[in-house]
């Protein structure tokens, strides 16, 4: 599976990721020798095996419905690029 | 040519629990910016969420409800995109196994009919923050206390044909989550919301047509506007040799217009996989029972038990159903009172038009259910006719205290003594002998105006049968 | 008396106990160490020496009030993975230089809480993802046997301070082999746990269904004395296991008689080298001495376990990375056009070269199109990976073979190529994509550089393998030898 130009700009813009032009190609080279490396899990027929998305074969536990969190805005605020008013600041959001 | 419309509505519904769905923070609505938001709900590096059993339950509740299966094991998948109030990158809900499969709900038409609607599925999933568009220098700022609140989504089946149909839906899933006492249906808090989807086709074609989703529409007036102004503008585009785009668009009820959404488009590809942070969601059949147990009447049981009990008129019974409040309301008046029908149409006419008139709803009523059937009561033993319980009505509403302090204080209780009677009709019959003689010549039309000569002079008060009574005697004596 | 550094935690802690010397004195000695040496080796991003004299006094204290735990005042590294309030947790990158976290990791809250004494925290290859330290954003750590080597990764800080003695122990994190295979290249000993026994809450994610913290000592029993502190169950994380802890000190003396070694032919045959491949032969017939009896055994997916691991875990990596997006915390690019110039500036900035291609892998494999091709065949493959140990556990008790391929390979050598690089983790990762515990302890030399045996066992059962590795070290000298030079 190879990737070309246009696909790691695709991907790179999907996962939010700056890439500078120049390295391009060397990330469509390394992408690609990843990809062909795992192309090898082809050559196994798993037509019959039940996918395993997690190493334990449990349910999940549930919580009782209570508040148990306070919250200290100022200290996980004091980590923040850009507050104002308690809010989190970002470049205007266009809807 | 003539179109056919398709609509789909998907529900959001806020859970009214008291924690997050993933976080123990207060769901508590109006607190300051971000002081309801604890680390799991910032997305903070390293935390991890835990499901909240009472969303869980909430969600049984609602499949129920509708005669849905409650899946025994579903799963929840993260669904990937970038926005400033998602603060994890992804929005933790379910895809492939919703925890509420395939159910049903019955809507009525305006003309009577009834019409049964499909729900898909109805699934699990934490609500986002919010932005808020205020300038902060050219900036948007980010509020997170509402990220991690419960919400269930509500997915029909495409099987409206009118916005007045998508409404009664709309209508009937909000009674529904507020008889349940999972959600607080506050649509104006944002707590009950919907997405229409929305497609025109030629009547007659099987084939639905390129559908266009409307999102985050907030009342039911908005939605019916919104869909009605999608219909119109896809024909527009069809009729004038048009393609309507697959596409997401957003409903601004100040121009009562939709428009598209140009920034979410990119971001299409979800990326949805199982989340590996929790486990799946694994519901017995015991659970399922001890749920079903804890199930209020719903609207439509208790319709068909106001009309065979109450023996109401099945416009009654769907009116005072509309909302468990109001049917609470209603049956408090008639136990009390006795007299079902009585009740009815008061808390249909007097009271409900109070309120409208007032903006208020029926559990910020002036008039308590336990005051109101001590109007009808007074009614009922001949203390005051309807007429006058319309004035005494009045003067509670205003506070000026219970039916029988009012009744006391206005001395507006009836007379029914008939000698009483008697006196006034002899007097107004002496005081108008053209009247008397041109009745007497067969103008029985007059019968009325006597009656009202006699209320006038006993300032209403005179009880309406024996004066009936008495004075045709006299009249034809 | 042994130096104090020389000393194992069981030797720490009786030492305490006896009142040889106090904790603020063992805090002192061993900062003065790491200020004297860590220069040549970079296993500390952050030394927080005041906090540790703090907590050494506090240890003191509670030892005087009679209040003393067995593994009061003892000093440990962690992994800069573990998030420590007040202190700067970085995950090895950029993109968390400047990310003090508000709040404790539920491993380090219950060591505090244990007693023990955080010297600071280890480097690290960056968020995880890397096989010899290379990746880190604060210079790649040095193996102090030959420091042009690599120690191995991701946990290549912890493994170098423990082996050149600038810690007695220290925490580890595990998806794909990150604790064992640096115990190995750095001549130490560590476990990677059942999934689940470790709380993951406050470790910072990688790969969730992959990861899992563990110790990183210099013997298996000193491994049994931190693990009895870091398992148990939490509430906070939904993968953590409600079970009791197992006493892992009870059974460390268990005889090997009859204990079955299964020897899978896959881990003996190409690529591995062939001076590993005598070390671990002698391993094995050590432990035939002491009443194990080897089993010839086969894994036969083996060789799919890489492919299917560069599947797994950069997919959820892709997603577990998408909250550094400069908005609430780390990284934030300057004077960002737009939104989503903001998103790729400060991730692009923010994030190194390893880190960009795992998230581009991941997100490519889950993108519509691709994903049953990718993540769904993957996951299919990890189940007959899983069933594989299965299968063998029905034949032996324990699992043997070696840990990496080679000995510590030289700084820069497999950095240009991220497939080679990934093979060095061929033996350990079909261990985390089955979720089982394994460890790796020091089993002799090629070279003049360690050699790891790695020993996997069937579910929870860490005090087996703790059991059969300190028997083994009771009878070699393996775990003792320490670098030249530190």
């Amino acid at each position: 599976m190879s990737l070309n130009r246009e696909d790691v700009v695709k991907i790179a813009h999907l996962a939010r990721l700056a890439i500078d032009e120049q390295s391009v190609p060397e990330y469509a080279r390394n992408l690609s020798s990843i990809l062909d490396f795992v192309a090898t899990m082809e050559q196994v027929d798993t037509h019959a095996i039940a996918p395993m998305a997690h190493p334990l074969d449990l349910a999940q536990r549930l919580r009782a419905d209570a508040v148990t969190e306070e919250v200290d805005r100022e200290t996980c605020q004091a980590i923040a690029p850009q507050v104002e008013a308690g809010l989190y600041l970002v470049p205007k959001v266009i809807e | 040519m003539e179109w056919e419309t398709v609509i789909g509505l998907e529900i959001h519904a806020q859970l009214a629990t008291r924690s997050k769905i993933f976080s123990g923070a207060s769901t508590a609505y109006g607190a300051e910016p971000n002081t309801q938001a604890c680390l799991v709900d910032l997305g903070m590096p390293g935390v991890l969420p835990v499901l909240n059993e009472g969303a869980v339950r909430m969600a049984i509740k609602f499949g129920l409800a509708i005669n849905a299966q409650i899946a025994p094991r579903s799963v929840f998948a993260r669904k990937n995109y970038f926005y400033p109030d998602l603060p994890k990158g992804y929005q933790i809900s379910q895809f492939e196994l919703p925890v509420v499969g395939h159910g049903q709900v019955t809507i009525d038409l305006e003309d009577g009919q009834r019409k049964v609607i499909g729900v898909t599925r109805a699934h699990l999933e934490e609500d986002a923050g919010k932005s808020l568009h205020e300038d902060f220098h050219g900036m948007t700022g980010i509020d997170l206390n509402r990220a991690g609140t419960p919400l269930l989504e509500i997915v029909s089946e495409p099987d409206m044909r009118s916005a007045k149909e998508a409404v009664a839906y709309m209508k009937k899933i909000h009674a529904l989550v507020r008889y349940l006492e999972i959600c607080d249906g506050n649509m104006q808090e944002g707590s009950f919301r919907c997405d229409a989807n929305v497609s025109v086709r030629p009547k007659g074609q099987h084939a639905f047509g390129t559908r266009a989703e409307i999102k985050n529409i907030n009342s039911f007036r908005f939605v019916e506007r919104a869909i009605n102004y999608e219909v119109e503008r896809q024909i527009d585009v069809l009729e004038g040799g048009g393609k309507v785009v697959q596409e997401t668009r957003l409903y601004d009820p100040d121009k009562g217009e939709t428009r598209s959404m140009r920034g979410k488009e990119d971001s299409h590809d979800y990326r949805y996989f199982p989340d590996p942070d929790l486990l799946p969601l694994e519901i017995a059949a015991d659970t399922i029972e001890a749920v079903r147990a804890t199930l209020p009447e719903l609207p439509d049981a208790k319709r068909s038990r106001f009309v065979d009990h109450y023996g109401l008129p099945e416009y009654d019974a769907t009116v005072l159903t509309a909302s468990r409040e109001l049917a609470d309301y209603f049956e408090a008046v008639a136990k009390a009172c006795g007299e079902a029908k009585l009740a009815a149409n008061w808390v249909m006419g007097e009271l409900s038009g109070a309120l409208n008139k007032a903006g208020l709803e029926i559990t910020e009523s002036p008039v308590s259910s336990d005051a109101l059937s001590g109007l009808l009561a007074r009614i009922i033993d001949k203390t005051i006719s309807g007429k006058i319980a319309k004035e005494v009505f009045e003067a509670m509403w205003n506070g000026e205290g219970d039916a029988d302090r009012v009744i006391e204080q206005k001395g507006l209780r009836q007379i029914t003594d008939s000698s009483a009677i008697e006196a006034a009709i002899d007097a107004v019959i002496a005081a108008n002998p053209t009247q008397l003689e041109q009745y007497r010549g067969g103008k029985d039309k007059l019968f009325g105006f006597f009656v009202g000569q006699v209320m006038k002079a006993t300032q209403g008060k005179a009880n309406p049968a024996q004066l009936n009574e008495l004075l045709k005697q006299k009249l034809d004596g | 008396m042994k130096e104090l550094h020389q000393q194992s935690v069981a030797e720490l802690a009786a030492g305490l106990a006896r009142g040889d010397f106090s904790s603020v004195e063992l805090t002192e000695a061993l900062l003065a160490r790491i200020a004297q040496h860590d220069d040549r080796l970079n296993s500390y991003i952050s030394v927080t020496a005041e906090r540790a004299l703090e907590q050494a006094r506090a240890a003191d204290s509670a030892r005087a009030a009679g209040q003393a735990g067995p593994l009061t005042g003892v000093p440990l590294a962690h992994k800069d993975i573990f998030c420590t309030r007040g202190i700067r947790t970085s995950c090895g990158s950029k993109m968390l230089d400047t990310f003090i976290s508000p709040y404790d990791a539920t491993v380090v809250e219950r060591l505090d809480r244990a007693g023990m004494v955080m010297l600071g925290k280890t480097n690290m290859d960056e968020f995880a993802m890397g096989s010899s330290n290379e990746t880190s954003f604060y210079g790649p750590v040095r193996n102090p046997w030959d420091t042009e080597t690599v120690p191995g990764g991701s946990s290549g800080g912890s493994a170098a301070a423990v082996a050149a003695r600038l810690a007695p122990i220290a925490t580890g994190t595990d998806t794909g082999g990150s604790i064992r295979q640096p115990a190995a290249l750095c001549g130490i000993t560590g476990l990677k746990p059942t999934y689940g026994v470790v709380s993951r809450y406050g470790m910072i994610a990688f790969a969730s269904s992959l990861d899992q913290a563990g110790p990183m000592g210099r013997s298996a029993e000193d491994c049994a004395l931190l693990l009895g502190a870091m398992a148990g169950f939490d509430e906070r994380d939904s993968t953590s296991l409600d079970r009791p802890v197992d006493d892992y000190t009870a059974t460390l003396e268990t005889p090997l008689d009859g204990l079955r070694i299964g020897l899978p032919q896959e881990f003996f045959g190409d690529g591995l080298d062939g001076e590993v491949a005598r070390v671990i032969d002698e391993a094995v017939a050590e432990l035939r001495r002491l009443g194990a009896e080897p089993v010839e055994i086969s894994l036969p997916n083996t060789a799919l376990a890489v492919p299917t691991y560069y599947v797994v875990a950069p997919a959820e990596c892709s997603s577990n990375l998408s909250r550094f997006d400069g908005v609430r915390f780390g990284h934030r690019c300057d004077a960002p056009r737009d939104l989503e110039d903001l998103y790729k500036r400060s991730r692009g900035e923010g994030f190194g070269a390893e880190v960009k291609r795992r998230i581009m892998i991941g997100t490519y494999a889950l993108s519509s199109g691709y994903y049953d091709a990718y993540y769904l065949k993957a996951q299919k493959l990890r189940r007959l990976i899983s069933d594989d140990f299965r299968a063998a556990f029905a034949q032996c008790d324990v699992i043997a073979g070696p840990t990496a391929p080679t000995p510590a390979f030289r700084l820069g050598e497999k950095a240009d190529d991220p497939v080679t690089m990934y093979l060095s983790d061929i033996y350990t990762i079909a261990v985390n994509l089955a979720g089982l515990p394994a460890l790796s302890m020091p089993a002799g030399f090629s070279q003049g550089l360690p050699v790891g045996l790695q020993l996997i066992g069937n579910y929870f059962s860490e005090a087996r393998l703790l059991g059969v590795a300190h028997r083994y070290q009771q009878a070699t000298d393996w775990h003792t030898r320490s670098p030249d030079g530190f």
